[in-house]
């Protein structure tokens, strides 16, 4: 029994200029203690993808079409008292900027007391403290910190003080939304790391969302690679790495630096992002492919099965014809 | 020597603190934030050389010491054997034909209010080099060199018509506008999105050759430093801890700070599991710079010696300096 089970999902958001539909027919599941990656530029949908699993789409979004089962469960007929008990304590998230999502004006205590208390109303103040200092220990943090205010933390801690905060109610998935991107490499290594290592001890799922595919290949198990919307491949990391089938990963992998390959070349995309207001009517990524012909602009590929639990969305491979 | 196009020596920058009255009784001694100190280097003509670092390492205001637009608190600045460092007025002016600078965010170094023909154009109408139609023919000519085309086209829009890399590449279009020498690319990718990344990199490249450029390029991310450079200084609390060929840097680097760093740089190869150096703690404070080597708090192989000694940046094999006691007294 998977513990996420997505199917065809679909996210819009109706603005006054029109309807962008930021997810489109996405559908995977995700068994307990795995990792998964949702790669993807700016725009691809990676984030709204993410918030849907908490329902936590903001207005103007709204989930048009699909199923998403935690535990069996469909969240999205749950009434929202019971929404919220899954929040937190099935599902938590780390977003990307912990400076605007910790109170300012609270300490650090209080952060995680409140959110103990209210998700087990019995737990006594006494407890949740002693509790957040047991977290605090875990994070690498001196738990005497536990009555300083944010502010006074540097940016790497407060990252994994909201890590903290995601882990505090023992969750079976932690969505961790682009949680290094505002951090340099030295600790942004120690936050992966963190989060690699709660994972093994608590034995949560964690899907890890970020634009810098060389993180996802190094620390997940299969990997989501959005575009425009849609998942345009899914597989395992090294399936993925050894085996790209889309065009879009095959630029995308051609596209990053590895510093330990001597005189690499790399090669880029062409072309940039679409327009979301305006998508086109076949493939998205027509107008950026080498390999695209008559029947790519007439209708969208489905998503092909490959075998061996591979994923692709394009006409080269129905085919069976890849454009490598 | 005339093919050295930059040479900073001994460049300082103090930033003074402001203090609350009450600190300003209670202590006379007034304290800075040695955002750069005693940076020293040079640049070859046609060379790429990167300044690379973590955030807060001093390495986006070194590149704006160079080219002048902060003025050192000490040190020199040499552009083709001449001294820059008091140029002021009408000279300053007449330098930053020049060289210019590109910043990180294309959003917010290109005017909202102005349409690109006319942003790219500025620089023309300011130093007098160009009106009318000799300078639209000028825009024209150098957004195609960045490949804004056609560009009849893109000349009357404005900003926000653009994508990300689009600003970028209209950044790059106003600052080669006066045909400079030289340009200081200060995170030139770092906002955009990655499958643009390499096309703007490339961009720079081409025109480097086109123009015969020399760029001072400054990014915190090691691995593209190492795709486009040709030397690269590591900088680490204001100071240059580590400074060499590409070549020397990446195979060989010594200073345990340039170690970590490397270590920790994801690789993206899902069968390589790669062993990542431990650094204890983070970043100290550039007001209260550690005594001795400033990386001593944290360095896995740190002497006492390190602790009162501060090592200076040495040439250990050509082309290749640092700075670390460990290999002070070969």
């Amino acid at each position: 029994m998977p513990l996420l089970e997505i199917s065809s999902l679909a996210v819009d958001y109706r603005t006054s200029r029109g309807t962008v539909h930021a997810v489109e027919d996405v559908s995977f599941s995700l068994e307990k203690g795995e990792t998964l990656g949702l790669a993807g530029e700016s725009g691809s949908g990676k984030s709204t993808l993410g918030l849907s699993i908490m329902r936590l789409v903001p207005y103007p979004g709204i989930i048009a079409k699909g199923r998403i089962k935690i535990d069996e469960k469909d969240v999205l007929e749950l009434s929202d008292e019971n929404m919220r008990s899954i929040r937190g304590r099935k599902v938590a998230y780390v977003f990307q900027d912990p400076m605007i999502s910790l109170n300012p004006v609270k300490r650090i205590s209080a952060h995680f007391t409140q959110l103990i208390i209210t998700h087990e109303p019995k737990t006594k103040k006494e407890e949740a403290y002693g509790r957040a200092r047991d977290i605090l220990k875990k994070l690498g943090i001196l738990p005497e910190r536990i009555n300083d205010y944010p502010h006074q933390f540097s940016g790497g801690m407060r990252q994994r003080i909201m890590i903290g905060l995601a882990i505090a109610l023992n969750p079976d998935l932690v969505i961790a939304d682009e949680p290094t991107t505002a951090l340099d490499v030295i600790v942004q290594a120690k936050i992966l790391d963190l989060l690699e290592s709660l994972r093994k001890i608590y034995g949560m799922a964690l899907v890890l969302i970020s634009h810098d595919v060389s993180i996802l290949l190094e620390r997940c198990d299969k990997i989501i690679v959005m575009y425009a919307g849609h998942m345009v491949e899914y597989a395992n990391s090294t399936e993925l790495y050894k085996n790209p089938k889309h065009p879009y990963t095959q630029g995308l992998l051609k596209s990053i630096p590895n510093i330990e390959l001597v005189d690499q070349k790399l090669s880029a995309i062409p072309g940039s992002p679409p327009n979301m207001l305006h998508p086109l009517k076949g493939c998205h990524f027509l107008p950026r492919c080498a390999y695209a012909n008559e029947k790519c602009s007439v209708k969208e590929p489905p998503l092909v099965d490959m075998g061996n639990n591979h994923f692709v969305r394009c006409f080269l491979d129905e085919e069976g014809a890849n454009g490598e | 020597m005339v093919n050295e196009i930059i040479k900073a020596e001994q460049l300082k920058k103090y930033f003074p603190v402001q203090k609350s009255f009450l600190e300003q009784l209670l202590t006379r001694k007034p304290s800075y934030v040695k955002a750069v100190d005693n940076v020293s280097f040079s640049i070859k003509k046609g060379e790429i050389f990167t300044l690379a670092g973590e955030s807060g390492c001093g390495k986006t205001t070194t590149g704006r010491l160079i080219v002048r637009l902060l003025k050192p608190t000490s040190g020199e600045i040499h552009f083709n054997d001449e001294d820059i460092t008091k140029f002021k007025g009408e000279k300053l002016r007449l330098l930053r034909r020049k060289m210019q600078i590109i910043f990180q965010d294309p959003y917010a170094s290109l005017s909202p209010r102005m349409k690109l023909g006319d942003a790219v154009g500025h620089p023309l109408e300011i130093h007098e080099l160009a009106e009318g139609e000799e300078k639209k023919k000028m825009v024209l000519d150098v957004l195609h060199k960045v490949g804004l085309t056609p560009p009849e086209q893109f000349v009357s829009l404005f900003p926000h018509q653009l994508s990300g890399g689009q600003r970028q590449r209209a950044a790059l279009a106003r600052s080669i506008v006066l045909k400079p020498e030289f340009i200081v690319a200060d995170e030139p990718v770092s906002m955009i999105d990655v499958s643009l990344r390499t096309t703007i990199i490339d961009l720079m490249l081409d025109l480097r050759k086109e123009l015969e450029l020399t760029y001072l390029f400054i990014t915190h991310d090691l691995a593209v430093a190492k795709y486009i450079s040709d030397r690269i200084a590591i900088m680490y609390l204001g100071k240059i801890i580590e400074m060499g060929s590409k070549e020397s840097l990446f195979l060989n680097p010594l200073h345990p700070y340039t170690q970590a760093l490397l270590s920790a740089i994801p690789v993206p190869n899902p069968e390589r599991k790669r062993k990542m150096i431990e650094l204890s703690g983070e970043v100290p404070s550039a007001i209260n710079v550690p005594s001795g080597c400033r990386f001593h708090p944290r360095c896995p192989l740190a002497r006492f010696e390190c602790i009162r000694k501060e090592p200076e940046l040495v040439e250990v094999e050509r082309d290749h300096s640092v700075s670390c006691l460990l290999y002070w007294n070969r």
